[in-house]
């Protein structure tokens, strides 16, 4: 078997990858992505804990936050195309009113 | 009356705070009677106060009361106490007796004016400030009082505040009075370094054993005390102040610049006695400054041409005499003038407001004369008030100004020079009186034609004060006849256990001259008075022609005389315009340059920070997710570290 | 040891690192989302590695088959290209990266370095794991989740339903 320390570090680098995605890209859709791309990088390692400690709690857990994550993404993708349906291009630099 | 000694000064109070408060909501009548009734009041009270100190034998007239405590500040405890003994008593009389006499006229003089309520509820304050002053157990508590009555000196000079004469001369009396309160003040700390306390009756008593004679503690504390009266009493170098005061209204001038604020600064002295015993040099200085003002003033006296600037120039002389009474030991003697002084220059005033009110605001002498039939009693008073000016004898300056001039002659501390120096300045006492009296009463009329159409005497309560002060020019000498002449000399009697309380050694001993010699000098006094009334009768009435004459052979001279020896211009030019030069520059470079700066800088500097650091937040969410993502790193960090 | 399990599982890891950094990296956005779907497919058989059978299931399912979709009809629907025009914030670039680092090494730093438990720290590498006392199976999952988490079970739906009234109040257009 893989020992789950592993899964711990490809879980950190899957978070740190979504993390510079969500810095990087001006798309806000893909923006998003990343940070699907971050939950999924946390469920990994609370299965991996789960295994670990042999409890299904964080197994639950991670039900829970995919519950979460698709209700998330539901809103969230009503308010990108609320806010992009009118526009020609699609820059979240656009969205620069929250400033002096 | 003793214990309730302070109602005297709490009463005109109690007069200021009605008619400065409420003297507009109420009718002129109501005015007029609480500010003369509470100052009649506080006469009664000071009679009766007279009386019980009479009640009392000689030694024993000196009665203190502490009213409550003012300044406890761990060493220095300063109460508001007060002091009667026959020195302040005098004084009290003095001020609240004129004071009344003046007020009433007052209600006469200014019945057209404005602001009446200001006039009378100033008038008020002006006698608790004196009050004070004179019923003061303590320096500072004399002090209050001493400023107090500069206060009201600069609020009455400039009472026409719209005129900029009546301003800028109000100012000027407040600014050099100053000069000399520095003074004072300065003496005041010497005093309590050196004793420990301000009340006058311990420091009288340690005195004579903590000062050594002559020493330069004492010397310093006096010459300071001196500075202070030169400033109030307006002496030399510091009396440029009042002959501007005569900007004021005529009842102030009366009050304030004749009777009774100026002689402050000899109240002063006279109390500080001890002080002054101890440093013969403070005392010599003080009879020499007497008499050298005494004869500058009447010199210039001799050639102005408005009625008000004869009179105050003849104040600074005659308060000159008051010094160089004090300051060769006569100390009763100054009193004595003061307290005569106040009665005819009262007078004096008075009468000239009783002219000008008569002339619709005439004060040229030049334009005036030929009035005495039309104002008769005006002109009967004005002649009296002349006459005990000039030292006629049987009437009160001559009793007063004798006993100075003999003092100044046979005290250890006096000489000769000084006597002369005072006769000459009786001589020109009586000329320039008479010149006065003649030119504005007498000969043909020079007046103005449509002023010569309302010539008219003036009101009851105006003529009262004249009256009243007339007789007391007359009769109010008599109080204190010397021995030689048959009298007791009662007043200086009473003002003996005053000057005899501390224990001086004093240079006052010895002495004793004969009687013909005093006769000599008492019948040179009366000569030469008699002498100045003849020549201002040659010069004015008889041979009129003589005064232009003389100017013309004597231009210089006499440009020089009438305007004041240029004194005002030599100060001017040494002391104002370098004062106000370097506050201008120091206003601009500092207080422009560095304090504003600075403010201004911090302002500025808050500002563009702003503005720079606002860059912080552009608005793009990228931007706060890099910030959040930075902090969120740096907290991790630091609990990984730790 | 490297096993040919270890091997197995480093051509997973690495594919899924792969897809990852294609999503990141790729312009068309049609293309990161398909990414995202592989990588979503390579961590289910990671879910059914770690025994936990009902989630990977649910995994395929609702990520990968539910949310991926709705990406892609919302990429379809604003008619996305790739992203055109110059980024303004550019300089910002090599420090995402760099700080995308930092916190990787800094999360490692914590998983290797601090113990959580005496006897368990994280990164223990155990070549044997412990017997397999539980397993992700249905029945095991249900029977805890209507017992012990039944209340964030209720609430989960409570915010289901939520969502669902939010994004239909978005979704409509303004009534003209």
């Amino acid at each position: 078997m893989v020992p789950e320390g592993y899964y711990l570090i490809l879980s950190a680098v899957l978070f740190a990858i979504g993390v510079t995605g969500v810095l990087i890209r001006r798309n806000p859709v893909v923006i998003f992505m990343s940070i699907e791309l971050m939950l999924n990088a946390v469920n990994l390692s609370f299965i991996a804990f789960a295994s670990q400690l042999n409890s299904l709690d964080g197994q639950v857990f991670v039900f829970f936050v995919m519950a979460v994550a698709a209700a998330e993404v539901a809103v969230g993708l009503a308010i990108i195309v609320s806010i992009f349906r009118a526009r020609t291009s699609v820059d979240v630099d656009e969205m620069n009113l929250m400033k002096w | 009356m003793l214990d309730t000694l302070w109602l005297i000064p709490a009463l005109p109070f109690v007069g200021f705070l009605f008619n400065g408060l409420l003297g507009k909501k109420v009718p002129k009548a109501v005015v007029y009677w609480v500010a003369c009734g509470i100052v009649g009041l506080a006469f009664a009270g000071a009679l009766l106060a007279f009386r019980d100190l009479l009640n009392l034998p000689a030694e024993e007239r000196f009665f203190t009361q502490s009213l409550f405590t003012w300044i406890p500040s761990g060493d220095l405890l300063v109460k508001v106490g007060l002091q009667l003994d026959p020195l302040s008593a005098v004084m009290i009389l003095v001020v609240t007796g004129v004071g009344f006499l003046i007020h009433v006229y007052s209600i006469g003089y200014m019945h057209s004016e404005q602001g009446y309520g200001r006039y009378f509820a100033y008038l008020n304050l002006f006698t608790f400030a004196m009050l004070t002053l004179v019923l003061a157990d303590n320096f500072l508590l004399m002090f209050v009082g001493w400023e107090g009555v500069g206060l009201c000196s600069y609020l009455l000079i400039g009472y026409w505040y719209e005129k900029p004469a009546a301003a800028n001369a109000g100012r000027k009396a407040f600014v050099v009075n100053r000069i000399g309160d520095f003074g004072f003040l300065l003496a005041m700390m010497l005093i309590f370094s050196l004793f420990g306390t301000l009340r006058f009756d311990s420091i009288f008593h340690q005195a004579p054993l903590a000062l050594t004679f002559g020493g330069e503690m004492a010397t310093t504390i006096t010459l300071l005390l001196f500075l202070g009266a030169t400033g109030k009493s307006a002496q030399i170098p510091l009396y440029i102040w009042l002959p501007d005061a005569m900007e004021g209204p005529t009842p102030v001038s009366a009050l304030i610049h004749a009777a009774t604020m100026v002689t402050a600064g000899v109240y002063m002295v006279a109390r500080c006695h001890v002080l002054f015993l101890l440093a013969p040099i403070s005392l010599a200085i003080v009879a020499v400054i007497g008499a050298l003002t005494a004869l500058f003033a009447a010199s210039i006296g001799l050639v102005q041409n408005d009625i008000k600037r004869v009179l105050a120039y003849s104040t600074i002389s005659q308060l000159g005499y008051m010094f160089l009474g004090c300051g060769v030991g006569a100390f009763a003697a100054g009193i004595f003038h003061l307290t005569t002084h106040a009665f005819f220059k009262a007078l004096l005033f008075l009468g000239s407001g009783s002219v000008i009110h008569a002339l619709s605001g005439e004060q040229d002498i030049r334009k005036m004369g030929g009035i005495a039939k039309k104002i008769p009693i005006t002109h009967v008073t004005f002649l009296i008030g002349a006459l005990a000016i000039a030292g006629f004898p049987g009437l009160a300056g001559f009793f007063s100004k004798d006993e100075i001039l003999w003092k100044a002659f046979s005290s250890p501390q006096g000489s000769g020079l000084l006597w002369f120096f005072g006769v000459l300045a009786a001589l020109f006492t009586a000329f320039y009186m008479f010149r006065l009296l003649f030119l504005t009463f007498h000969g043909k009329s020079r007046v103005e034609q449509d002023k010569e159409h309302h010539i008219h005497e003036s009101p009851p309560t105006m003529l009262f004060a004249l009256v009243i002060l007339a007789l007391l020019s007359v009769v109010g000498g008599y109080i204190g006849v010397p021995k030689i002449l048959g009298g007791g000399n009662v007043f200086e009697s009473f003002l003996e256990p005053v000057f005899t309380r501390y224990p001086v050694l004093g240079p006052l001993t010895g002495g004793v001259h004969p009687l013909s010699l005093e006769w000599t000098l008492l019948l040179v006094s009366v000569a030469v008075a008699l002498l100045g009334i003849l020549l201002a009768w040659l010069l004015y009435l008889k041979r009129d022609r003589i005064p232009a004459a003389l100017v013309k052979r004597f231009p210089s001279l006499y440009d020089l005389i009438l305007n004041k020896y240029h004194v005002d211009e030599v100060y001017g030019a040494l002391i104002v315009i370098p004062g106000r030069k370097l506050s201008e520059l120091t206003y601009d470079r500092f207080d422009l340059g560095i304090v504003d700066g600075l403010v201004n800088f911090v302002g500025e500097f808050v500002v563009r920070a702003g503005e720079g650091l606002k860059r912080v937040q552009m608005g793009y969410v990228r931007q706060y997710a890099f910030a959040i993502l930075i902090s969120a790193l740096c907290v991790l960090g630091y609990f990984l570290l730790r | 040891m490297v096993t040919l399990n270890l091997v197995l599982w480093g051509i997973l890891a690495a594919l899924a690192v792969g897809s990852g950094l294609a999503v990141i990296l790729i312009r068309n956005p049609i293309y990161c989302a398909l990414s995202l779907v592989v990588n979503f497919f390579l961590l289910a058989v990671m879910y059914l590695l770690l025994r936990a059978e009902f989630l990977a299931a649910i995994q395929v399912i609702v990520y990968a088959g539910a949310i991926m979709v709705l990406f892609i009809f919302v990429i379809m629907l604003l008619n996305l290209g790739g992203e055109e025009t110059r980024d303004k914030l550019r300089v910002l670039r090599p420090l995402a990266f760099l700080l995308g680092l930092v916190l990787l090494v800094e999360v490692v730093a914590a998983l290797r370095y601090r113990a959580y438990t005496v006897e368990n720290p994280p990164l223990s590498f155990p070549l044997v794991s412990a017997p397999p006392a539980v397993t992700g199976g249905v029945r095991e999952f249900g029977r805890l989740l209507f017992t012990d988490y039944l209340l964030p079970f209720e609430i989960t739906s409570v915010l289901l339903l939520i969502a669902i009234v939010g994004a239909v109040a978005l979704g409509r257009k303004e009534p003209s």
